[in-house]
């Protein structure tokens, strides 16, 4: 039986997809699905080297080619560069004078079908002069070192040092304080579906866009920079989009550029399909990197202070990583008390393909060390990981209290005790103490971890989110969002909520999805956001639309407004329900009767810019997030100690406190991918290697991808705790479980082995020689 | 040799067809660009991912791994043939009432990979339903409410037993 929270007539409980249908039968057009008529095909020519300045770039061959209608180089654009925010805009369309990383774009074509636009591709003479270059954090903070960015020093690319109260009086003062050091591995954002994009011009001052983007607002603002145009000239339309976790999906690429480009170029639509190969070689990724988490606690476990260290490889371009790095730090101070804490974060430029946002961003890094490290101090004082978590973490504030963290992020609720209480009892843990964990050549571990995710994500710019619910006469109801389902279900959760506060019938509301040319401005799809502004936004959209109907409603029974309501698609007035009429009438009677209605219901999120002010990112204070989710987690492995392979078993269960689940079923579907494809994965499986600026294992063959077989039927456990800040109480869903799944592994596998695997993935190899170390000091 | 035309005889979707194809196309691409059945994904062309899976004579074939020519003869079905009309294949309809899908490139070959199983056997253990879509991938959903689908559906297809 699915569970059901609330008392709401569509919202929390299990609610079907509205774009199911589609999508199981076929019929769901992607962007490569898109076809448009006279449409051309491009490709890119790309640098075979990492680091190496351009010296020619000579086309004309690639010209001559009989079928090949335009080339494009990075000259074209006219010294545009373009990045995440005004003083980080360092990268071109193409690359004009220099290349960073292996494969990054050089040169555009367009032709009559792909494999044209390949052989012209192959035509084009790029001469380069190869540089040294630098491929990792150390290389790249060495004196003297190559600079991937001529006016970037010592390739620093993201800086910060925060230090709130005193962490060295407080180490001074702590019974146990240990310090390690902790990696995390260069990860693939894990999407199947390979960006792709048409473009094309309608006519000369006017682009239409249609690609595979998760924040198709960016494009938006984007394309009308670099192309010279007003934005109402620059129209964004978002296909169906399988998935994108961050990163590429939302940001551009030479193809989207090069697509437009060549399409006013050609006066012709222009396709570019991204392959595999290349989404593998040149899109963002995971950040790798090096955590060194030092910590001092009391005799009894209680924490004092936490001084935090990251390096990352950002890559070629700075992108998205000063938000990396703040968010690696941020919440470092939840889900557990910590009442000193400093953090020193370091960003290099490398030459390897740019870093970026991935589910779980920033702090999947500082969790996955600091609550591994927690097991570890729990460990030398003999205490019980789940008791040592209680103990440590924040308590639910009563309503209308709020608690507030030493580096000033603010918690309305927080569920982590009750789900941590909730896993450990699902798992039945008090009984595992003591039993027998091995059989065979199979020892079995559980691990525990608690995390945090911020919601509702609140960035200095373009914050503004909103929504436009357009009743049509017959009762029907278009929603204008300029949200973007990615596969997380929120067009299903807009369309509910539109249909709960107008009283209607979910199958009523029909959603459209961006089309900037009549869709209102959002965001997009990052930092767990959508739910809690956009929800905010539908609400309130919905509410005005509500509301001049119930006016209407009011004159026809000759009552006050407030003294109707609406529901199961019935206005009443609600002292005496036997007065009342069908929706459909209501809205026949505003939008006939002279002078004729229009009934339009705007709404915007306010949440994410009021209450206690925007994060500071240099000084490390302030809330990212508009709420916080909490997550605990218990995982069992497997591990085969004689190949150092590790499988989950189905033995693993996950709280979460996303505040309310609006949709019950994509609640858990969310935490459980998120636990298991970047989590878990990333705790086990996945891992980019690298030689030199060359991704070596660029395939889903060689790149380990978690599959059907390998999978835990993982349990998830709702725990409510109704937010004020969220719509209907809800707060973010599934980035939480990317941050408690890595430690809950490793944990495990200590459990299992009595081994420590401080660097992800835990893959075969290095549990093998981990445990082979251990048997042979064990002899000595 | 390359870009020589050559006769094909094939059904897709209970629609038989005669066509000129290249030696060279690959069964996705022919589905995919000549036929407009875009249902099935390409999401690797190296046989790894699994979105562009169709069944080839009742068995779940990955299309992107065979050849137009080599489906010479053969009844091919694709994720636009498994409903019934306007009626939903059980597996197609236990997916959506479970909430198996999320973003959905990796759905269509889900589908074809559960039904060449369930085809066979609507008796499955789980660890035949794991062994039946592990070629395909999926990246959001962590799978467990896909294989639960896909158990609902071989029940509904025993008649509920
Ligand atoms: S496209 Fe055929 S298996 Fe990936």
């Amino acid at each position: 039986m699915d569970e059901t929270f609330g008392n709401y007539s569509i919202l929390g409980k299990a609610i079907p997809r509205v774009d199911a249908r589609a999508k199981v039968t076929g019929q769901a057009k992607y962007a490569a699905d898109i076809e448009v008529a006279n449409m051309l095909w491009g490709q890119i020519n790309r640098s075979p080297y990492a680091h190496a300045r351009i010296l020619n770039i000579d086309t004309s061959k690639a010209e001559a080619l009989p079928g090949v209608k335009a080339v494009t180089t990075g000259k074209d654009f006219g010294g545009f560069k373009w990045g995440w925010s005004g003083p980080t805009r360092d990268e071109e369309p193409l690359a004009v004078e220099k290349v960073r990383y292996q494969y990054e774009g050089v040169a555009a074509v367009a032709a009559v079908d792909e494999d044209t636009a390949q052989e012209a591709c192959d035509l084009i003479e790029v001469d380069y002069e190869p540089l040294p270059g630098v491929f990792t954090p150390s290389e790249a903070m060495q004196e003297g070192a190559p600079l991937v960015h001529d006016d970037r020093p010592g390739n620093i690319c993201v800086e910060y040092h925060w230090n709130f109260g005193d962490v060295d009086k407080a180490f001074a003062e702590s019974y146990l304080v240990r310090e390690d050091t902790f990696q995390t591995p260069r990860m693939a954002k894990g999407y199947l579906e390979p960006p792709a994009v048409v473009a094309y011009w309608p006519d000369p001052e006017r682009i239409v866009y249609i690609g595979a983007k998760g924040s198709p607002y960016f494009p938006y603002r984007i394309l009308a920079k670099c192309f010279d145009l007003p934005l109402s000239n620059v129209r964004i339309i978002t296909p169906i989009i399988g998935s994108d976790f961050g990163g590429t999906k939302n940001d551009m690429t030479p193809a989207d550029f090069s697509a437009v480009m060549l399409a006013k170029k050609t006066g012709r639509p222009v396709k570019f399909v991204t392959s595999q190969f290349d989404a593998l070689t040149t899109d963002l990724r995971r950040h790798p990197m090096w955590i060194t988490v030092k910590t001092g606690v009391t005799k009894d476990g209680i924490l004092k202070a936490t001084s935090l260290k990251a390096v990352a490889d950002g890559g070629a371009y700075t992108r998205i990583s000063p938000l990396t790095m703040f968010l690696v730090g941020t919440c470092q101070t939840l889900p557990y008390k910590l009442p000193n804490f400093k953090y020193d974060a370091y960003n290099y430029f490398t030459n390897n393909p740019s870093s970026a946002a991935m589910r779980g961003h920033g702090l999947y890094h500082s969790r996955f060390a600091a609550d591994v490290q927690l097991d570890m101090i729990a460990e030398e004082l003999g205490l019980d990981p789940v008791e040592i978590r209680l103990k440590n973490s924040i308590e639910n504030p009563k309503p209308g209290e709020i608690y507030e963290t030493v580096n000033d992020v603010h918690v309305a609720t927080c569920g982590v005790q009750e789900c941590i209480e909730k896993v450990a009892e699902a798992v039945n843990w008090k009984a595992r103490k003591g039993q027998k964990k091995v059989e065979g050549d199979t020892a079995y571990g559980m691990g525990f971890a608690a995390a945090t995710y911020n919601s509702g994500t609140k960035l200095s710019a373009h914050n503004a989110c909103a929504a436009i619910v357009r009743v049509c006469e017959d009762g029907s109801v278009n929603y204008l969002t300029g949200a973007t389902d990615v596969g997380q279900g929120s067009d299903t959760i807009m369309s509910a909520i539109v249909a709960e506060v107008l009283g209607i019938r979910l199958e009523d509301i029909d959603l459209k999805r961006v089309d900037s040319a009549f869709t209102p401005v959002d965001p997009g799809s990052y930092g767990s956001r959508v739910t809690v502004h956009a929800g905010e936004a539908a609400t309130k959209a919905a509410e005005d639309a509500k509301s001049q109907l119930l006016e209407v409603a009011a004159q026809q029974f000759g009552v006050k407004p407030g003294d109707v309501d609406i529901k199961d698609k019935k206005v009443f007035v609600k002292s005496s329900p036997e007065r009342n009429m069908a929706w459909e009438r209501l809205v026949r009677i505003a939008c006939y009767e002279t002078p004729g209605k229009v009934i339009i219901g705007r709404g915007y999120s306010t949440q994410g810019i009021s209450m206690y002010g925007l994060a500071d990112f240099s000084k490390g204070v302030g809330d990212i997030g508009t709420n916080y989710s909490f997550t605990a987690q218990a995982s069992e492995v497997e591990v085969d100690v004689e190949t150092g392979v590790v499988k989950c078993t189905d033995n693993n269960v996950i709280a979460h406190d996303c505040g309310f689940p609006l949709n019950t079923q994509a609640v858990e579907t969310q935490v459980q991918g998120g636990s298991y494809h970047q989590g878990i994965s990333a705790a086990v499986y996945e891992e980019f290697k690298m030689d030199s600026g060359q991704t070596l294992n660029p395939n889903l063959v060689d790149y380990k991808r978690p599959r059907a077989y390998e999978a835990p039927m993982t349990q998830v456990i709702h725990v409510i705790t109704n937010d004020p800040y969220g719509p209907f109480g809800a707060k973010e869903a599934s980035e939480g479980s990317c941050c408690s799944a890595p430690p809950s592994i490793v944990s495990a596998i200590h459990d299992a082995t009595g081994v420590w695997i401080k660097d992800l993935p835990a893959q075969p190899e290095k549990v093998f020689w981990a445990l082979k170390k251990k048997r042979e000091k064990g002899q000595k | 040799m390359k870009g020589e035309m050559k006769e094909l005889k094939l059904t897709v979707n209970g629609k038989p067809y005669e066509l000129e194809v290249k030696a060279e196309t690959l069964l996705v691409d022919l589905l995919r660009q000549e036929l407009k059945l875009t249902g099935a994904k390409v999401g690797c062309l190296d046989s790894a991912c699994g979105a562009c899976t169709v069944n080839i004579d009742g068995k779940a074939v990955r299309s992107c791994s065979v050849l137009a020519l080599q489906t010479n003869g053969r009844e091919v079905t694709t994720i636009e043939g498994v409903a019934d009309g306007d009626k939903l294949h059980p597996i197609q309809q236990a997916m959506i009432d479970h909430g198996a899908i999320e973003c959905g490139f990796c759905t269509p070959g889900m589908v074809m990979s559960a039904k060449a199983l369930l085809d066979e056997n609507t008796n499955p253990t789980r660890e035949e339903v794991k062994e039946a879509i592990q070629g395909n991938l999926c990246a959001d959903e962590g799978y467990v409410k896909y294989i639960e689908a896909i158990e609902i559906a071989a029940r509904e297809m025993r008649g509920g037993q």
